[in-house]
């Protein structure tokens, strides 16, 4: 067997954009200065990181200045949810989430938590959504930050950020969502979303890894993660990762320029991958919002089987996914997502994430839709809990 | 040995190539380990003539290694007599499968229990008059 790999797990990390790589070249090679340094190997490398930090602005419709480069989406994450936390304890110690945030955003709160801090996790519907309502009871005069996801990492849900942002501006707490599955995918204002702070990763959108950006809107106050250096206007010091930003946007220059055509073939691959396996494997279920989601998020639990056994098999085959459970890593424990949409346990072991990309092809579904009833019938045949009769 | 994701070439066989898979018509025993909730369940059906295993065959809903050593252990007993598969330890079928990856040992303690519960069961009918 010589089949070309298919990849589909773009949530997890996409390829770099040849284009990135291209334009990232020349800092790591003769144009090594430091951002920092006056002289003119400096000048050139901080001109290049401030062209990047232009475009990624405009891109999001910020201030150049609104923008702190980062390692990443989880830096992000941790700089802006403990330096509100920080610089606001004086006004109250109540913090809103969601219950199906990424782990970057809810450690972050169960860490402050232990610090002494209040949280609150908001529950969703069975589609993955937060009720705005739901946060605007749960605010008190405690409250001084409310963070709530763009877009669901597992089921791809896109959650109403743009209400809970009214919301939280009628009562003056700082609102912050992780972009980091959006940024890139979907439109983004910072001004339509009402966002105060906004975390956003590279390697999602086809740029390198190790960047990100903290979006910070101009009057919001934050404590910074590290200090040291003057650097990001003393809000992150540390040297600036000069061909990452580079790459950073120029990956964006490209999402810009292609995300309106993406996003709409993408989602029409997608919706003919689910209407697809829905329709060849029985007692199967589609989880995330019908409409409301990433345009290249599928998430489908086939029931009696256990999502790593999936996941070998479609591995075999080339095909790569992920399982929308946590088995791979400890066994026990299904993912929190599907738990708190309210998926029965057994049949959340039994979930797959496909997630598409600018590379996937139609082709490549197709062969998707051609391997995984096969793959489903055997495990089945070997599962204890298959019912009998109740298999095509 | 190879790795195929966070197993060897051996586990990967028996993942692929399960032995014994399927369940007996009027077995001498049926036992299981685990819950799905956990994510595992394993089950094991025997054949039993004069205190040796002649047929074995197992069912599981699991991972890779679940799989795997639920095949291993049906290997393993298959055609011993029943004080034999008795002494088969959860790190005996590990061994046998050239190792796993820590967190998946439990798998392995599952398919010594499911087997230890197939016996048990093949023990309870043998009682009855």
């Amino acid at each position: 067997m010589n089949m070309k790999p298919i990849y589909l797990d773009h949530a997890a990390t996409t390829p770099t954009a040849p284009e990135v790589v291209q334009a990232m070249l020349p800092y790591l090679e003769g144009t090594y200065g430091n951002a920092s340094s006056l002289h003119s190997f400096g000048r050139e490398a901080k001109t290049a990181v401030e062209t990047a930090r232009g475009r990624i602005a405009s891109f999001m419709n910020a201030r150049p200045e609104e923008i702190v480069f980062t390692s990443g989406g989880t830096e992000s994450d941790n700089f802006i949810i403990k330096g509100i936390a920080l610089s606001r304890k004086d006004r109250g110690n109540h913090i809103i989430t969601s219950s199906i945030e990424h782990h970057a955003v809810l450690e972050t709160c169960g860490f402050l938590r232990k610090q002494g801090f209040s949280v609150s996790f908001l529950p969703v519907d069975s589609n993955g959504l937060v009720n705005p309502d739901d946060v605007k009871k749960a605010i008190t005069n405690k409250t001084i930050l409310i963070t709530v996801m763009h877009g669901n990492n597992e089921i791809g849900t896109i959650e109403p950020v743009a209400e809970i942002g009214s919301i939280a501006r009628e009562h003056g707490v700082a609102f912050h969502t992780d972009a980091v599955q959006t940024f890139g995918h979907v439109p983004i204002d910072v001004d339509e979303l009402k966002v105060d702070c906004l975390s956003a990763s590279a390697h999602k959108l086809h740029g390198p890894k190790g960047v990100g950006l903290a979006y910070i809107r101009t009057g919001t106050k934050i404590t910074p993660l590290l200090h040291g250096g003057d650097q990001e206007k003393r809000r992150r010091a540390s040297t600036l990762n000069v061909p990452g930003i580079v790459g950073f946007g120029r990956a964006v220059d490209l999402a810009g320029t292609e995300m309106h055509a993406e996003s709409s073939r993408q989602s029409a691959l997608r919706d003919r991958l689910m209407e697809g396996l829905l329709a060849e494997i029985n007692d199967t279920r589609i989880n995330g919002h019908p409409i409301r989601r990433l345009p290249n998020n599928a998430n489908l639990s086939f029931a009696f089987v256990e999502g790593e056994g999936l996941l070998l098999s479609l591995d075999m085959e080339g095909i790569a996914v992920s399982t929308g459970s946590a088995c791979t890593s400890s066994s026990l424990e299904p993912s929190h997502v599907l738990s708190a949409i309210g998926v029965p346990v057994e049949l959340a072991h039994g979930s797959l994430r496909f997630t598409l990309g600018r590379d996937t092809t139609r082709e490549d579904i197709e062969r998707v839709l051609r391997v995984m009833p096969g793959i489903v019938h055997r495990l089945r045949a070997m599962s204890p809990l298959a019912r009998k009769g109740a298999i095509s | 040995m190879r790795q195929t994701g966070p197993y060897n070439e051996k586990v990967m066989d028996h993942f692929r190539n399960p032995r014994n898979a399927g369940e007996l018509e009027n077995p001498s025993g049926i036992g299981t380990a685990g819950n799905p909730v956990c994510g595992d369940i394993m089950e094991i059906s025997i054949r039993i003539e004069d205190e040796v295993i002649k047929d074995i065959r197992f069912r599981t809903f699991g991972c890779g290694a679940a799989i795997a050593t639920s095949s291993m252990v049906t290997e393993l007993v298959k055609n011993k007599t029943i004080d034999e598969a008795l002494a088969v330890s959860n790190r005996a079928v590990a061994e046998a499968l050239g190792g796993l990856p820590p967190v998946k040992m439990h798998c392995s303690v599952l398919a010594e229990e499911a087997l230890r519960s197939a016996i048990d069961d093949f023990r309870r009918r043998q009682g009855k008059p």
